[in-house]
């Protein structure tokens, strides 16, 4: 590691595109071999959690361990319809984007588990403060889908007036907070919300959603700081999907042994997730949640995955990254995991899921052709333009009124 | 001389510098391995290695400050913020740092670090993507700020910004990275090889900063604009037929007052123009500047044509530019005052 003299030193992947993927120096905890403490254990006792790798799902597709949350097949079900809905709604609209029906999209390809069994293992009181990936919450959460389209072609129905980009959703009567562009700011003001549940009293917690690269930022150090502070009830998930654009993990990590080993220092309780795996980002969130609900304060959750796809439709992985890479990755496919393991409870088959898919395609099919129909960005119509004015304070100022009046609208 | 876009003069500009000056180095988010995610420090790390060109962890105030500490050694840093609108969580490394560590230490440390970043609209990139800060960081003593408007100045100013002992904000405006834009979004991508200052040396050269430039002559009024709206303010003075004078500010801090000065004097009337919004825009300053020095020369009020007093829209983003249609009306406007 050293040869005696300080050198100045830039982390590198190991792999970059020409080269062959190999995972094998990750040595993943195996599923079902995590304990499972009781959720008000004090977080130095349990600090082994940080360093392991939560998992239910083993490699037969069977769930195994202390982990599992005996759900029930109606449950489990569900959380693979709404997995299979947000891939064919991303696939749609990415084909859409290309169409030039809208100007920007972000999937969330591989990583749909960490968003849909998270919501649902939240009740749908507690606010989520999520970032641009985790479009999986909203229809775990039953948002329309025409809706959620409108604000990505920003047409006049779009709940947003054309304010924001694609993928960045504000739905507050379904607790989704509104998705800034500027990454990570979420965090802290989840936690700031989680004391406001607290100090009313309420029963609701907070939860948040980072990437890797965004642990860098101030901001997670500010949310860290506060949840550990003021107990707050929030459970801060990092989505280590292993690329922040163009930059891999290690960039973010720097020397520490594993992201979720950064919350130990805070004193968080910290635990590190399968995030391919829809049974243990279920049954960690609820644990969390039953934590902060009862007094026992923040939970720190890595999420371990890997973003299959672009970061973004301004973005091409083949120039950083092996093409194959997501093949290699180890931990599966959350979708096709969850399904196997449906199949081998007698609860699901080929033909259901061919039909899930079907039902789902046809959906989204239909959801955009009554979305095109209040318009979109390229033709309109688009909210009336005087809107640009609105919604700057509370009521018009004069400037705004001049400048409204300048633009004679 | 090799034509060049506005990407491949920047890039170029650091080629020269870390060639020349073993104490450069360049980081930022993605700026190492893939080259910057609008590609202007593509191919650099493959050149010079990864300790000189490298990624940066995403936080903007440890980028700052990582380059304070490194100029304060001695090193060269150019720090890319890969929005504009991302340089808010370094502004206090920037403003209470960065511009003052000259002054506090009485010159006994300094922090020459240039700070570059994709600045301004136009590209659909909703409010987190088009904002024009400037006016934040000129209000600071101790920066220099810099908006270059064309491929040659951006080389040019890139290499005396970074050979000069000052701080330097380095805001390059994306939306004519590719091609000047003449504020009409629907007209097809004009080339800056096709562009007089698309002609960009390959070797060192400097563009001196605080120098303006006219780039269009005339009487009938003066426009103090910069970044891209100087071609849209070149396009709407011929299609108006306005005998306009038109100046490039290129440096805002320190903006070249003699140049204004003597153009005001010249013509009488003045339209200052930027996108960023009106109220405490950079156009204000302006504007209070013109009427201490040239009062008595004035025969019309200073017209500000800026964007909105609201964050930039995604939708409605040709509403909030200062375009065409809306340039030829303050032209207009500012050349019929009686
Ligand atoms: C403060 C700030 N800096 C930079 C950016 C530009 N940016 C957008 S996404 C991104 C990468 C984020 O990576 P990560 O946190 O790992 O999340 P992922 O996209 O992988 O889900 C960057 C640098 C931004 N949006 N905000």
């Amino acid at each position: 590691m050293s040869n005696g003299q300080s050198r100045f030193h830039v982390p590198a992947p190991p792999f970059r595109p020409g080269d062959a993927p190999d995972f094998s120096h990750l040595d993943l905890q195996k599923a079902g071999e995590a304990k499972r403490p009781d959720p008000l254990t004090a977080s130095v006792k349990m600090t082994d959690l940080a360093f392991g790798l939560i998992g239910v799902l083993d490699h037969n597709h069977q769930a195994v361990g202390e982990w599992d949350p005996r759900l029930s097949p109606e449950v489990l079900r569900e959380g693979l319809s709404h997995m299979v809905l947000t891939r064919i709604y991303d696939a749609r609209m990415l084909k859409l984007q290309r169409q030039g029906k809208m100007s920007f999209y972000m999937k969330s390809l591989g990583e749909e588990a960490v968003a849909v069994a998270g919501a649902m293992a939240l009740n749908k009181s507690d606010m989520v403060f999520p970032s641009y990936r985790q479009q999986g919450i909203l229809f775990a959460r039953g948002r329309n889908i025409v809706d959620m389209m409108c604000h990505c072609i920003s047409n006049s129905r779009d709940n947003l007036k054309g304010r924001q980009l694609p993928v960045h959703y504000t739905w507050a009567e379904g607790n989704f907070f509104s998705i800034s562009g500027n990454l990570g700011t979420q965090f802290p003001q989840a936690v700031g919300y989680a004391m406001g549940c607290a100090y009313k009293g309420e029963d609701t917690i907070a939860a948040s959603w980072i990437g890797d690269g965004t642990t860098a930022a101030p901001d997670f150090h500010a949310a860290m700081t506060l949840a550990s502070t003021y107990r707050a009830p929030v459970i801060l998930n990092v989505v280590n999907n292993q690329w922040a654009i163009s930059t891999y993990e290690g960039i973010a990590k720097g020397d520490a042994a594993t992201f979720a080993s950064k919350g130990l220092g805070y004193g968080l309780a910290s635990l590190r997730v399968d995030g391919n795996d829809f049974l243990a980002i279920y049954a960690a969130t609820k644990w969390a949640a039953d934590r902060a609900r009862k007094g026992g304060g923040a939970t720190f959750i890595e999420l371990f995955t890997y973003r299959a796809d672009a970061h973004s439709t301004s973005d091409d992985p083949a120039r950083y990254r092996p093409k194959n890479e997501f093949e290699k990755w180890p931990l599966g496919d959350p979708i096709e995991r969850l399904k196997n393991h449906l199949i081998g409870l007698g609860e699901w088959d080929e033909d259901r899921h061919a039909k899930l898919e079907e039902q789902m395609t046809a959906l989204v099919v239909k959801s955009y052709k009554e979305a095109e129909s209040h318009g979109t960005l390229h033709d309109g119509p688009l909210s009336p333009t005087h809107t640009i004015f609105e919604d700057v304070y509370a009521t018009e100022d004069w400037r705004l009124r001049r400048q409204r009046q300048d633009l004679g609208v | 001389m090799p034509a060049m876009n506005m990407l491949q003069a920047l890039n170029s500009a650091m080629d020269v510098l870390l060639d020349k000056h073993p104490e450069t180095v360049i980081f930022g988010e993605d700026s190492g391995y893939f080259g910057g995610v609008f590609g202007a420090t593509q191919g650099l790390q493959k050149k010079y290695g990864l300790d000189r060109v490298f990624d940066a962890p995403i936080n903007e105030a440890a980028i700052a400050a990582m380059a304070i500490g490194m100029a304060a050694k001695g090193l060269k840093p150019i720090a890319e913020i890969q929005f504009a609108d991302y340089i808010f969580p370094a502004f206090d490394q920037i403003v209470s740092e960065m511009s003052r560590l000259r002054y506090r230490s009485a010159g006994e440390f300094v922090s020459p670090v240039v700070v570059r970043s994709p600045w301004g609209g136009g590209i659909r990139g909703g409010q987190t993507h088009s904002m024009s800060p400037e006016a934040f960081f000129t209000h600071v003593p101790g920066v220099k700020v810099v908006v270059p408007s064309n491929p040659y100045d951006a080389k040019g100013m890139l290499i005396a910004a970074s050979e000069g002992d000052d701080p330097v904000i380095f805001f390059e405006p994306k939306r004519i990275y590719n091609g000047p834009f003449d504020g009409v979004p629907d007209a097809p991508l004009s080339s800056w090889a096709r562009h007089p200052k698309g002609e960009v040396p390959e070797g060192h050269y400097r563009v001196e900063l605080g120098k303006a430039e006219i780039v269009r002559e005339g009487e009938a009024c003066t426009v103090l604009t910069y970044g891209t709206l100087v071609h849209v303010a070149v396009n709407a003075a011929e299609k108006a037929g306005i005998d306009a004078e038109i100046i490039d500010l290129k440096t805002l801090a320190p903006y070249d007052i003699e140049t204004i000065v003597a153009s005001v004097n010249k013509t009488g009337r003045v339209v200052v123009a930027h996108e960023a919004p009106r109220t405490s825009g950079f156009g204000a300053e302006l504007a209070a500047q013109i009427q201490e020095e040239c009062f008595y020369a004035l025969e019309a009020p200073i017209f500000r044509l800026t964007g909105w007093d609201t964050p930039y829209p995604h939708a409605h983003e040709w509403a909030y530019f200062p375009g065409q249609a809306r340039f030829i009306r303050a032209l207009q406007t500012v050349t019929e005052a009686r």
